[in-house]
């Protein structure tokens, strides 16, 4: 027992904060790098990281420090209870990461109560930014890209749509969201279903979305192995994409989706505000750059932790250093940046990221299947916001 | 039990023993007033441990002292919490008041359970919990109207304890709070252990069949403590939810379930202490280990296990109660 409190107590003696903290600003990354979420965590980090080797590590005279945290999961009160260690005892400036809505809402508090700048590089769900006035957020929201994409299907010509979304709530938010952009400009909705979120055989949903017949089936579906499942039974049940218009949010096509899927996902529609295939000198040299850094493409998190920092670093260069909550936010209201992902800015009202939104097609270039852009919609804010009362 | 020597001759001496409090029992409980004072930063990580430590305490109940094995404790975990996040939601954010109220909903829970759990042993009730926990957390996730689903319950607020003290960002009232009632329900668990009743619970761990032959009731006895046990999960559940103010699926999810189970047999199943010892090693190892690797952590968590069960098979406390007699047979 007493070695092993020893050893417990060597350990501890670690994890001390250190003194010479007064030329430095630190910040504390709360996300996933364990657990079912690990590979979100690890893209993120290294968009984090991709951005200091770029930019060095000191700003307006301060070293940045980051305080990495591990979320492992859905656990806001892990989140909740990281964010406060990160601030009370390691000294933290800045609260950053946060994958998961729960997560985010819950470290929101955190950053209400201590007055702390935050930054959401991922968590996606609309009403995060209203928690914490201190909160910006360099992702998306499912609200911003998905009643885009039902509006824009409407100009596209489609009047009739299926809508198939996993049962839990950013589902639900992404169905909610196309079937308000898709009727509100005048289309109908002629019958819509919930697959449960483990579900891997897609042939009946599908099935019962061809009986419907519609011009167009949206699928919302959270990434992992069920896109490549949904491209086997979209090939199965006889629906071609190229009548039966299949569209969803980028994760269905993703590419490692895209690599389960085959030909099968040629001509899928999906909206997003960021693929590696992204056609600009900005993204070209980040991709390259990530390539040569970390073997891989870069993904949406890498670039939500790449903008994230961004907006941290310039933040911190218009308060000279100021590490304060209400300064850095002040500072960071109405910043307007050229991305990897294309122009971007933080709304100035909400906090909230205003973007580009992408509508891409997957086809075959040079051999490879990827997501080629060839429609957009400009400066979208978040629309849940905008329709909240004031 | 190993503890259990030869020169116990009847079970009023036995149990007698066992009540009285060892200067060991009583350091204990002194050093968990040292975080207050060694490491005031990490009292809401101590206010995490505690809770852990209550819930593991409520499992050691039913499977260290009944022989129930359970995979679907958070169950009542995740009971308790949701219900003291909707009072706290529905505009009651009183502590004491929703703690009670979480304990008695789990409670309710737990004895509508135990019909079926006193019917079945062994493997039969493993699948049993597990599936029982399974359905509550769909329950949960689906009846997102009620529980927020999966971007968790929002707008719990707790009223400051007593109408005084604050859950401040530090923790002191969190860590102030869960100890207070992780050290009452230790009483009433160490009360209910070391009576008739709780033997009574160890003769149906050993043999089921010789309880009965005896004479002794076992299905009324294992649905009381299990019962009793729920309860208190419920409590743990309830306390995580007003400390934290959150609740998410992870309360009632199959991770807290198995990392209780894990706990306890690191600690020491059929032992009060094992919990509690199990739960701030695991917890501090987690929270340090993860500190300085994010990523790969759970690596030498697992060496950890696979040591204590490979040289400790009854958990750390085992392990020293065998390091005692041992030293006492050799001393004689």
């Amino acid at each position: 027992m007493k070695r092993i409190l020893a050893g417990l107590g060597a350990i501890a003696m670690f994890a001390m904060p250190s003194a010479y903290a007064q030329q430095s600003v630190k910040v504390g990354v709360v996300m996933s790098y364990s657990g079912q979420f690990a590979d979100t965590g690890t893209q993120i980090g290294n968009g984090i990281k991709l951005y200091m080797k770029e930019h060095g590590d000191t700003v307006a005279g301060k070293k940045i420090e980051l305080i990495p945290r591990d979320n492992g999961g859905i656990a806001p009160d892990v989140a909740k209870r990281l964010s406060q260690e990160v601030i009370v005892r390691d000294g933290a400036d800045i609260l950053a990461g946060f994958d998961l809505t729960p997560n985010a809402l819950a470290a929101a508090d955190v950053s209400a109560q201590a007055k702390k700048f935050m930054v959401n590089m991922n968590a996606a769900t609309s009403v995060i930014t209203t928690k914490s006035p201190y909160m910006v957020r360099t992702s998306f929201t499912v609200w911003q890209l998905n009643e885009s994409l039902g509006t824009w299907a409407y100009k596209s010509g489609l009047r009739k749509v299926y809508t198939l979304v996993s049962d839990f709530g950013p589902g639900h938010d992404g169905e909610a969201a196309f079937q308000k952009g898709f009727k509100d400009a005048g289309g109908e909705i002629v019958g819509s279903a919930r697959y449960p979120v483990a579900n891997q055989d897609f042939a009946p949903f599908l099935q019962r979305a061809k009986d419907a017949n519609p011009d167009g089936i949206y699928i919302w579906v959270p990434g992992g192995t069920q896109p490549a499942a949904i491209g086997k039974a979209i090939a199965e049940r006889g629906i071609d994409p190229t009548k039966t218009k299949i569209l969803g949010q980028g994760e269905l096509t993703f590419e490692d989706s895209l690599k389960g899927m085959g030909d099968a996902g040629l001509g899928i529609i999906t909206a997003f505000h960021y693929d590696y295939n992204h056609q600009s000198a900005k993204n070209k040299a980040f991709v390259t750059a990530y390539n040569a850094e970390f073997k891989r493409n870069p993904d949406m998190f890498s670039v939500g932790g790449y903008d994230g920092m961004h907006a941290i670093y310039e933040a911190l260069k218009k308060t000279n250093g100021n590490a304060d909550g209400e300064a850095l936010i002040n500072a960071v209201k109405g910043m307007k940046w050229e991305s990897p992902r294309g122009p971007m800015s933080i709304d100035p009202e909400t906090r909230d990221v205003v973007q580009t939104v992408y509508i891409r097609r997957v086809e075959k270039v040079g051999g490879a299947l990827v997501n080629v852009e060839f429609d957009k919609v400009e400066n979208v804010k978040d629309p849940w916001k905008a329709r909240m009362p004031k | 039990m190993a503890v259990m020597s030869s020169a116990v001759t009847n079970p009023h001496q036995f149990l007698q023993a066992q009540n009285r409090w060892h200067w060991i029992e009583v350091a204990f409980w002194l050093a968990t007033l040292l975080p207050f004072v060694l490491t005031p930063s990490y009292l809401s990580l101590a206010s995490q441990i505690a809770i852990t430590a209550l819930f593991a305490l409520s499992l050691d109940l039913i499977l260290g002292y009944a022989g129930i094995v359970s995979l679907g404790h958070a169950a009542f975990f995740g009971f308790g919490a949701y219900t003291a996040g909707l009072i706290s939601k529905w505009g009651w954010g009183e502590p004491l008041s929703g703690l009670l109220i979480a304990a008695f909903s789990a409670a309710v829970l737990g004895y509508l359970m135990s019909f079926i759990i006193a019917r079945f042993r062994h493997l039969t009730l493993i699948m049993m919990t597990l599936g029982l926990g399974l359905l509550l957390f769909e329950v949960a996730n689906k009846a997102s109207w009620l529980t927020g689903g999966a971007d968790g319950l929002q707008g719990v607020h707790m009223w400051p304890l007593l109408g005084m003290f604050r859950f401040d960002l530090y923790g002191y009232t969190a860590y102030t709070y869960a100890l207070i009632v992780l050290f009452l329900l230790f009483l009433l668990s160490r009360r209910l252990t070391n009576s008739p009743f709780g033997l009574a619970l160890r003769g149906i761990r050993e043999n089921l069949t010789r309880m009965r032959a005896i004479g002794a009731t076992s299905r009324s006895h294992i649905r009381t403590v299990y019962t009793i046990s729920a309860a208190i999960a419920g409590v743990a559940g309830g306390l995580l939810t007003q400390t934290t103010e959150t609740v998410s699926l992870g309360v009632v999810d199959f991770q807290r379930s198995a990392d209780v189970l894990v706990i306890l047999v690191l600690g020491g199943a059929g032992r009060l202490y094992g919990g509690l010892i199990g739960a701030i090693i695991f917890m501090v190892a987690r929270d340090q280990f993860s500190g300085i690797n994010p990523q790969y952590w759970y690596f030498p968590i697992g060496v950890l296990l696979i040591a204590v069960v490979m040289f400790l098979p009854n958990g750390i406390l085992g392990g020293l109660a065998r390091l005692v007699a041992s030293w006492r047979s050799r001393s004689q």
